[in-house]
Order: C-alpha cells, then sequence, then structure tokens
C-alpha cells in the first residue's frame, strides 16, 4: 500500500483572485511583509497495491486526468509505502 | 418538425428545470430530461448541459460531471456534429471535457454576481446567431466562477476563426471593462467550438424566455437554433 500526496498549484501566469484575498486578510492582520499569496490544493490517497511503478503511473494519471486541469494547473506529488 | 431539447440532468444541476420550461413551455419545443447516469439521449436534436453546481463545483466547476456516462454520448453527439448548448456549469463542463477551449476561474471580485446584463453578438455565422436579430441583447447572469482565461494563442486563434458568440458590454453596445462583471479576457461571455456546433455561454439564456420575467432576450437564442436546424 502507498500513501499518495498530490499538490496541485496554479500556473505563475495565471491570476488567482482567491489568493489576493487572502493577502488582503494577511494585511488587515498587519502582516505586511506577505507577498504573492497564491492557492493551492492538497489532496491526500492510498493506493492499494504492492507494485510502486504501479502506484505511481496511477498517481500521475489520476492527477493528470481529473486532479488537475494542464491548462491552467501543474501537480507534483508523492508516494510513501505504508503497512 | 419540432425540435427536440435534450436537457441533461447533473447532480446539483439548479437550471435544469428552468431550460426545460423555457424551451418546451415557453417556446413550444420539444423537450426530455437526460440522467446523468444514462447514455442515451433519446433522440435528442440539441442538447442542453444547464446551469448549476454540478458535483458541488468540488475540484473544479465541472470536472467531475464531465466524466458522467451521459458526457460520453454527448461527446460523439458533439463530434459528429451535433448542436450541443452549454449554459454557465454546462459552458464550465464545455471546457473541462475539451469540446471548447479555455478555462473557468474565480471572478476578479470573488463575488458572486447576479444581475441582467448586456452582451454583444459578435458574429451572426452561427446556428446560434443567425436570426437573433439584434446587436445586443439583455440576458441575466449568476455565477462566482466565470472569469474566462485562455493563453494567447487559443485566444488569437478563437478571434481569427470568429468564434467569439457574446462578449459583456454596455447598454449601447460598449465593450469596455466597466461592462464586464467578473474579468474574463477580452468580456467573452460565449464561444462556440471552430465546426460551431458547440456553444458555452456563462449568462442564462432560459431566464430571459418568458414574457413575465419582462425580459425575452434569451428566446432569440432558442429560436435561431430551432429555426437552422
Amino acid at each position: 500500500m502507498f500513501k499518495a500526496t498530490v499538490i496541485v498549484k496554479r500556473r505563475p501566469t495565471i491570476v488567482d483572485p482567491q489568493g489576493k484575498a487572502v493577502e488582503q486578510g494577511a494585511k488587515l492582520l498587519g502582516f505586511n511583509n506577505v507577498r504573492k499569496t497564491r492557492i493551492g490544493k492538497y489532496i491526500e490517497f492510498f493506493v492499494d497495491t504492492t507494485d510502486k511503478s504501479l502506484a505511481e503511473k496511477e498517481v500521475k494519471e489520476y492527477s493528470e486526468k481529473l486532479l488537475s486541469n494542464p491548462i491552467m494547473e501543474d501537480f507534483e506529488f508523492m508516494l510513501e509505502e505504508v503497512r | 418538425m419540432k425540435p427536440k431539447f435534450g436537457v441533461v440532468v447533473f447532480p446539483g444541476s439548479n437550471c435544469d428545470h428552468d431550460a426545460y420550461y423555457a424551451v418546451k413551455k415557453v417556446l413550444g419545443y420539444e423537450a426530455e430530461f437526460l440522467w446523468h447516469k444514462e447514455k442515451d439521449l433519446k433522440g435528442s436534436d440539441v442538447i442542453i448541459l444547464p446551469g448549476g453546481f454540478s458535483y458541488g463545483d468540488y475540484l473544479r466547476t465541472g470536472s467531475i460531471a464531465r466524466f458522467s456516462p451521459i458526457m460520453d454520448s454527448v461527446y460523439s453527439f458533439a463530434e459528429n456534429g451535433g448542436v450541443v448548448i452549454g449554459i454557465c456549469n454546462g459552458f464550465q463542463i464545455l471546457l473541462e471535457i475539451g469540446l471548447l477551449p479555455g478555462v473557468m476561474i474565480q471572478n476578479e471580485s470573488l463575488k458572486f454576481v447576479c444581475k441582467d446584463l448586456y452582451l454583444a453578438v459578435q458574429t451572426s455565422d452561427s446556428i446560434f446567431t443567425k436570426d437573433i436579430g439584434q446587436s445586443v441583447i439583455k440576458i441575466p447572469i449568476k455565477h462566482g466562477e466565470g472569469n474566462y482565461y485562455t493563453d494567447e494563442e487559443t485566444l488569437k486563434s478563437l478571434e481569427e476563426n470568429n468564434q467569439i458568440l457574446f462578449k459583456y458590454c454596455t447598454i449601447d453596445g460598449k465593450i469596455e471593462p466597466e461592462a464586464n462583471p467578473n474579468g474574463a479576457l477580452l468580456n467573452i461571455a460565449g464561444i462556440m467550438n471552430k465546426r460551431k456546433n458547440v456553444m458555452g455561454m456563462m449568462p442564462h439564456p432560459e431566464n430571459a424566455c418568458d414574457p413575465i420575467l419582462s425580459k425575452t432576450d434569451g428566446a432569440l437564442i432558442f429560436k435561431s437554433v430551432a429555426m437552422n436546424l
């Protein structure tokens, strides 16, 4: 069994209205040094196999086909074997 | 022969009944609901992907609905030249499945915007706009993620191929930033594919059909489609 962690980030060239709004909150709290807040997604799940390359393939495809939209987002993932 | 509109119902659709009511009860065409788990388009001449919040808008708008069984049939229908209209969430689903280019991101203001707006009709060279007969139409919007975005190359090809159908404008047809409710590139409110049989628009024409609502410009789009099938 593998534990997968996927992080989906909006491409740097694409505006992130959410990040901008949150940063306004930071300013209200007095965090005046905060810059370029960007909001992404953190997704975790398990892949029930002992075959690491199969797990990698599934996580990659899942990320490409559903978890991210390649037009506006990039993703990275980590796999950790668990018992 | 009356054209038949198939209105797809996803879990979380909330404008399905509005679309059905508009085309069937107001305009007098045939209409039938199509449950997303089915595959049969039931002989529909036109498919409507309605507005709403399919699958709760989780992950990204339209990202899960595009994998519903019915979407395989809708995809093949569109590939074979069938007419597909995506409204609001339906537009977002068409972007996710790749029948239309681009993506939708949150409104620049981060606010959900619900109001009547004016759209400048950009081309009459489509089944959707051929018989609209007006350069400006009044149609309401109601969305939080209608900020159309695409890369420069795609945007250029949309313009070159005359695929932009509607742009947000002022009451007298001026396309300017003040008339843009969500930050969409070039004030884009609606586009179609290259083949011109699939269109997506954020505004809701089905909510501007019944005269009792004191606005009927949305009917012009459905009538144009019905007349030119």
